[in-house]
Formats: C-alpha cells, structure tokens, sequence
C-alpha cells in the first residue's frame, strides 16, 4: 500500500480519518434545516425535497460512497427516513441523513439515483411503514403480498384486519411473451421458486428470456418475511430479543448475528464488554462463520454440479464437526442464543481441555481437508467452465448496490468491518483480509474458501488466549442491571461483519425497556439486489450460479 | 458311510427352491421361507408395508428447519437408512412433506399448491413449531398460526428447530401409521373460492372477488379468529 499515492482527502475528511461534520454541514448548505446527534455518528436533517442533491453532494465530494442502510419510522407527529452512510475505504466515518415527512402527506425525494441500493430500501420503508418516495422507479411492496392492506409498522396499523391473498396460476411459460418489442417478440417468461431447489429456500425469480439469454430478471421476496423487527420491537433489551438473531441467518451463522445485536444494544446503554469474554466471542463468531460458509460451497458444488454425493457430504460432514464443538459450547446446535449483552452466557465447558482439544482436532484437519475441496471443486473443469468469467460484478457496481461481505471481497473491495470497524478481539490477532479481483462467481467462492483458512486461524489464536488466561480473571459477562431502559431518544446504527456482509442494526429507545425501533440491515438484501446486473445478458445456468455464489438466506432477506 | 452318500438324490426342498436368481438377490428371509416362497397377506396391508418402507420425500425448504432437515438427510443421521431419504424435487414424484420452516401469508397459498400437486396418498409431517403454532413468531402481523391452517398435517416435530434424531423419530412415526394405514383426515379448508366467508366486503375484496376464476387460489388471513 506504500507505494500508492496517498489519496486526497475528502471534503469533511481530518487527516487523521474522522471525519468534521461542521465542513459537511457548510458542503451541504441550505439543504440542511436541523442536527441530530446519534450514538454512531452526527445526522444533518435534510428537507425531503432536497434528498438527492444533499445525496449527490455527499457521496460525489465527501467521498461516502457506501449507503449502508435505509431506516423508516414513524412518530407521533411525523415519519422519518435515515439514510447511513459510510465509505467503503474507511466505515468509521459515518454520517446519517434524516429525512423528515409530514404524517398527513409522507412524501419524500427518493434517493434511488445516487444509490441504487436505495430502491429496495425505500419500497421496503414503503411497504411497511407508507412512505411515498417521490420519483422512485417502482415503487411497490417488496415483503408483503400485493393485495396487503395497510403498513404494519406504522402507529396506526390494525393487525386484526383480515387479508385476502391471491395466487393465479402463472401463465404458461411457453407461450410467446409480449412484453418488450410489442406482440412479435419472442422472448419468453420463465419462472423459479418460491419452490425451487436451486433457491436456497424460498425465493421467487421472474426472469425473461432471450433465446438462452436472460433478458430480464426480477427476484421477488417476501415468501419468509415473518416480522422479524416487530417481534424485536416487542421484547425487552436484557433477554428477550437474544434468541431472534439466530434466527435471521440461520445458516448457523447465529452468534454472527447475535453479536450485531450485542454491538448495538451495548453501545446503546453503554455497557462494557469483558476481556475474555471478547476473546471467547470471537472465537464462537469464527467457528460459525466455518460452519456458514461449509454450507455456502456445499449447496453452490450442489448447484453447479449437481454434486449431492461427494462435495455437498464433505461439507456437512466438516459442517457436523463445527456444529458438535458449538453445541458442546453454547448448548444448541443451531440456535445458540449463546451471547448475553455485557458478555457471553456462560464458560467454556468443563473438562476446559477436553474442549479445547476438540477444537484443535478439528483445526488440525482442515488443511488436509481444505486441500480435498479444492482438489475437487476449485480445480474441476466442470466447476471452472460454469463459474470463472460468469455473474461478474464489477467493483463500481457493488458499491453502487451497497454489496458487502465475500460478494464485495470478490470484487476486489477491501472491506472488512472486523478490520476496518473493529470490535471484538479481532484487532489483537493476526488474519488476514481475503481479496480477489475476479469479480465473478469463480472469486466469490475463493474468498469463501479462503475465509475458512483465516477464521481457522483466528480460533487457533483464541483456543491460546483462552487456555491460558489466568483463572480467577475469567470474568464472562459484565455487571449488567436486570432492567435495562436506555435514555429516551438515544439512536444508535452499528454493524458487524456477518457471515454474508454486513449485518447493521438501527435501535431507537424511548426511554422504556423495549426498542422503539428496530431495523435490520441485512447483507443478504442487499447483494440479492445486484443479481440482476450480475445475470442480464448471460445464460440461464449462470443465473443458477450467480444466484448461489452470492450465498444468500431467505431468513436474512425477508426477515 | 457318510450321510452325503445316503441321500445322493435331490431333497425336496431343494428342487422346489432351484438354484433361483443369482445368490445375490436371495436374502436369509428367502431361504426362510423354505419350500413354499409365498407370503398371504392382504393386499392393502402390503401395500400400506410397502408405503412405509420406501417414502419419497419433497425436497421442500422453509426456513432454519430445513438446515436441520438437510443434515438429517446427510452424512452422519443419513435418514436413507429409514427407506426416506431420496428428496424429489418435484412433488409429483413425492409422497411425504416436510414442512420445514415459518409459514406466512404470501407462502401459504404457494405450499398448498404444491401439496395439490402431490399423488395421492401422501403425508405431511410438520418439523419445528412454527408449524405447529407460528413458534417464535406468533405474534407477527404476517405469520399464519401454524402448517395446519393450510393443509392437513400427520406428524408434528416440536423443537426450534429439532435435532435431526427428533425428525427421524418423527418420520419413524410416521412409517408406523401408514403401516397401519392411517392418515390424519383432511378436516382443514381455510380457504373458499367463491365468497371470502364472513370478510367485512370492502373494495379490495370485492375487487378480488369480481376476478377470481376457478384456477385460481385464494387464501383469506382472518388474523382476529386465529389461534
């Protein structure tokens, strides 16, 4: 990185990498009509009819090109919408844009042409609170059915109201499709899922096609939306909202997600998080992100070639192995509910050496292992004819669709919030970031594969750490009162890296012991969106490989 | 003198049996039955003996259940060892669902068609409890309140999710009622084609109503009365 010349700092950028929200307020002049302060960053209140050019601004001078996540709300007397914006090249520095909207007429400038991954989030702000987006393309629900009455996370929403949902037969897909060209184009409709085996659960894709080629394609989601904020939004910080998290991804990445919430919820009211039950957090998070991305190179040599007999069986075999150890440690073995906000829930299981040995038996095996995938899979020339040079996402493209995680890092985006925002014990250890700059689906499973080996070696440095902390300094969880009811109006928007990418949380208190806002921001939305500029103008199996190299979890998508 | 020589011609038994198909396909139950390779039994419970023993499952994946029911079918729980482990991805090659996973409104009327789709007779074993009651979700505004809502469920798996020995037991269980030829009956119809039941007529139902041809399926969601 020496020999670079170092880049010109942005505007509102300090030497030193923070980043002077006064500069910004003055870049974005009158657009901005009030502050707030959140518990990550500054936000500058915007009018909504000056959105996309306090937008350009921001992302063409001050440099934030990443638009993390969309958060909608309503108040009692208005609606909101919170754009968080980070750079790719350093997430620390944040900014948020609140737009304000009257609760008579919720209508704001949309932010689709500065970010593309804004039209999901802003249909999706529309379909569960009714926020109109002026001037958005296609501005319809994304989670609920069409026929759906009402916003469900709006105040005034009455869940007992009946709902009718209707499922008409699609039209033959042989017959000629006539969108397009008028009557005499010959393109047709093909449809997949929501049951379908290569959608990795319940996905909907509508795709056109040309000949071979894909003309068009649409995924449609919201087959396995089941309220995941709500039920958050009803349960009490300490304990009740704890177990949910396991369930968003469910790939066992689940003390991944878990851990998006502790972020959140600790820098929300405050609360430190022990030494060593970091350590012991870390090491968790990295055996599940194995165990995620066992799963991921599994089902995609599923896929690709229809290899249920030998690729898929190594991978859970090797996935049973992680999952044996997590159970041992949390109890469970998929949904570990393991972390408590001010730590972890309890100790490593005794005999600690037996555990400990455990995991060693199984970091020893992996190389050998690993060696076997790649003799198998990255080597086959079935795999390289399907995968190297297909479903390719240039950088530029990514960062336009808020991609994140192994689809950014296989794109050659050098994005790692383990590095780049640290929390845990990660700063203390010695890994590395996977890079690839393939762009295509052939470097997003390299990446994977690659991952595997670092988080191995994070876990041995942890197993270390952990054997030989002294005994009476094993304190795993902080002192936490039993209540806890944060400051009312405290914002706070924090992120991890997850198994897929970032995985951001966005909690708004009111002063009592439930949030009164609770959003998700998933990885797997968000790299789900850019399926289409991945597949459109490829060939139909390609979009199979597309669609699995980018690893996605329904239960992560729709939540 | 030896006995080899004292009966150098053929026994009975033997002529009857014959030399038979290659070696191979004659198992130790063969060879018990012995001179007469007949069974008598009654056709339907043969049949029933026959069901049980080799189940065609859908491959069918919800939510974070079908991560427990893809291990179940792996290596280490191999469910194949039960004569259930070839998932069919079409179900109208399959004769067992699982229904792994959170069913919600936009969901449902999708997984009753493919449930119409599958042959007669076929069975539905609901893993995990969100299935049976909506589990963990309940409460949300999009959740229906269980598989049974939909269509007619035999075996229930509590657990969120269960471990897969959970689910063998379940489809163990399973086997068992349809040796005995039993089914759950198929009480449950929560959805009418022509009229939307005691829905308040509003616009929109009444806009459905005017479209609605005999093809399509259309479920109504009256959260007031569920569960």
């Amino acid at each position: 990185m020496s020999l670079h010349e170092p880049k010109p700092l942005d505007v509102g950028e300090t030497p030193d990498g923070t980043v002077d929200h006064d500069e910004l307020e003055a870049l974005l002049g009158e657009t901005v009509i009030g502050r707030e302060e959140h518990v990550n960053a500054p936000a500058f209140v915007v009018r909504p009819d000056e959105v996309q050019n306090a937008l350009f601004a921001l992302r063409d001078e001050a440099g934030f090109d990443y638009l993390s996540c969309v958060t909608a709300q309503q108040y009692e007397d208005r609606y909101e919408s919170i754009y968080h914006l980070k750079k790719y090249d350093d997430p620390t520095q944040e900014v948020g844009i609140v737009v304000p909207t009257p609760i008579d007429e919720p209508i704001s400038q949309t932010g689709e042409p500065v970010y593309r991954t804004a039209d999901w989030h802003e249909r999706e702000a529309y379909d569960l609170i009714g926020i109109n987006y002026d001037g958005h393309p296609d501005l319809r629900r994304i989670l609920l059915p069409e026929t759906w009455q009402g916003h469900p996370l709006a105040n005034d929403y009455n869940p007992e109201k009946p709902q009718v949902v209707p499922f008409r037969k699609h039209a033959n897909p042989l017959q000629p499709d006539t969108r397009g060209e008028g009557a005499k184009s010959d393109t047709m409709f093909l449809n997949f899922g929501p049951h379908h085996p290569a959608t990795h659960g319940v996905l909907h894709v509508k795709a056109v096609l040309d000949g071979e080629q894909i003309a068009h394609v649409e995924p449609d989601i919201g087959y396995l939306h089941r309220c995941e904020e709500q039920m958050c939004q009803q349960g009490t910080y300490r304990h009740q909202i704890m177990p949910y998290p396991d369930r968003w991804d469910y790939v066992s990445a689940g003390i991944l997600n878990e851990w998006a919430y502790a972020r959140a919820a600790e820098d929300l009211a405050d609360i430190e998080v022990p030494e060593y039950a970091q350590v012991i957090r870390t090491m968790s998070a990295e055996l599940c992100r194995i165990a995620s991305h066992m799963l991921a190179l599994g089902t995609f040599a599923l896929d690709v070639f229809g290899d249920f007999t030998a690729v898929f069986q190594y991978a859970f075999r090797d996935r049973e192995v992680v999952q044996d150890i997590l159970e041992e440690l949390t109890g469970q073995r998929l949904m570990f509910n393991y972390l408590r906000l001010g730590g972890v829930a309890w100790d490593i299981p005794e005999p600690r050496a037996e555990f400990f040995e455990q995991v060693r038996d199984f970091l020893d095996g992996l190389p050998e292992k690993t060696k076997e995938y790649h003799n198998l899979i990255t080597s086959n020339e079935i795999f390289q004819v399907r995968c190297v040079n297909t479903g390719e996402l240039p950088p530029k493209v990514a960062k336009q669709y808020g991609a994140t995680g192994p689809v950014a890092r296989g794109s050659g985006i050098d994005l790692d919030l383990r590095r780049d925002d640290p929390y845990g014990y990660y700063e203390e250890l010695d890994w590395d970031v996977i890079t690839e700059d393939g762009c295509d689906n052939y470097s997003r499973v390299l990446v994977r594969m690659q991952e595997v080996e670092e988080s191995a070696k994070i876990i041995e440095q942890c197993v270390e750490l952990l054997e030989d902390w002294p005994e009476d300094e094993r304190e795993i969880q902080s002192n936490v009162p039993r209540t806890l009811k944060p400051d009312a109006d405290t914002e706070v928007y924090r992120g991890v890296e997850a198994a897929k990418g970032e995985l951001g949380i966005y909690i708004r208190s009111d002063g009592t012991d439930k949030p009164a806002r609770f959003k998700i921001r998933s990885p797997c939305f968000c790299n789900l969106h850019t399926l289409r500029e991945m597949t459109e103008g490829e060939y139909i199996p390609d979009l199979i490989a597309s669609l699995g190299s980018l690893d996605i979890v329904l239960g992560e998508v729709d939540r | 003198m030896s006995s080899d020589q004292l009966h150098d011609t053929v026994s009975t038994q033997e002529a009857r049996m014959g030399d038979g198909v290659d070696s191979r396909f004659n198992s130790k139950l063969r060879e018990a039955f012995g001179s007469t390779p007949f069974i008598l039994t009654k056709f339907d419970q043969f049949m029933n003996w026959v069901r049980g023993n080799s189940m065609f499952m859908l491959q069918f994946g919800i939510a974070c259940c079908s991560i427990e029911m893809i291990q179940t079918y792996a290596i280490k729980h191999d469910l194949d060892r039960f004569g259930a482990g070839v998932p069919r991805a079409s179900p109208r090659q399959a004769d067992v669902i699982i229904v792994p996973g959170t069913i919600v409104s936009k969901f449902a009327p999708r997984m009753k068609r493919v449930y119409d789709q599958m042959p007669e007779p076929k069975f539905v074993v609901g893993m995990g409890s969100c299935t049976i009651s909506g589990g963990p979700f309940q409460e949300g505004y999009n959740v229906i309140k269980g598989a049974e809502e939909v269509i007619p469920v035999d075996i229930h798996v509590p657990g969120c999710p269960p471990r897969p020995e959970a689910l063998i037991y379940g489809i163990a269980k399973l086997q068992e009622r349809v040796q005995n030829g039993e089914t759950s009956p198929v009480t449950v119809k929560p959805y009418e084609l022509e009229q939307f039941g005691d829905l308040e007529p509003d616009e929109l139902v009444q806009h459905l109503a005017d479209e609605i041809d005999e093809n399509d399926l259309v479920m109504r969601y009256n959260w007031a009365d569920s569960p």
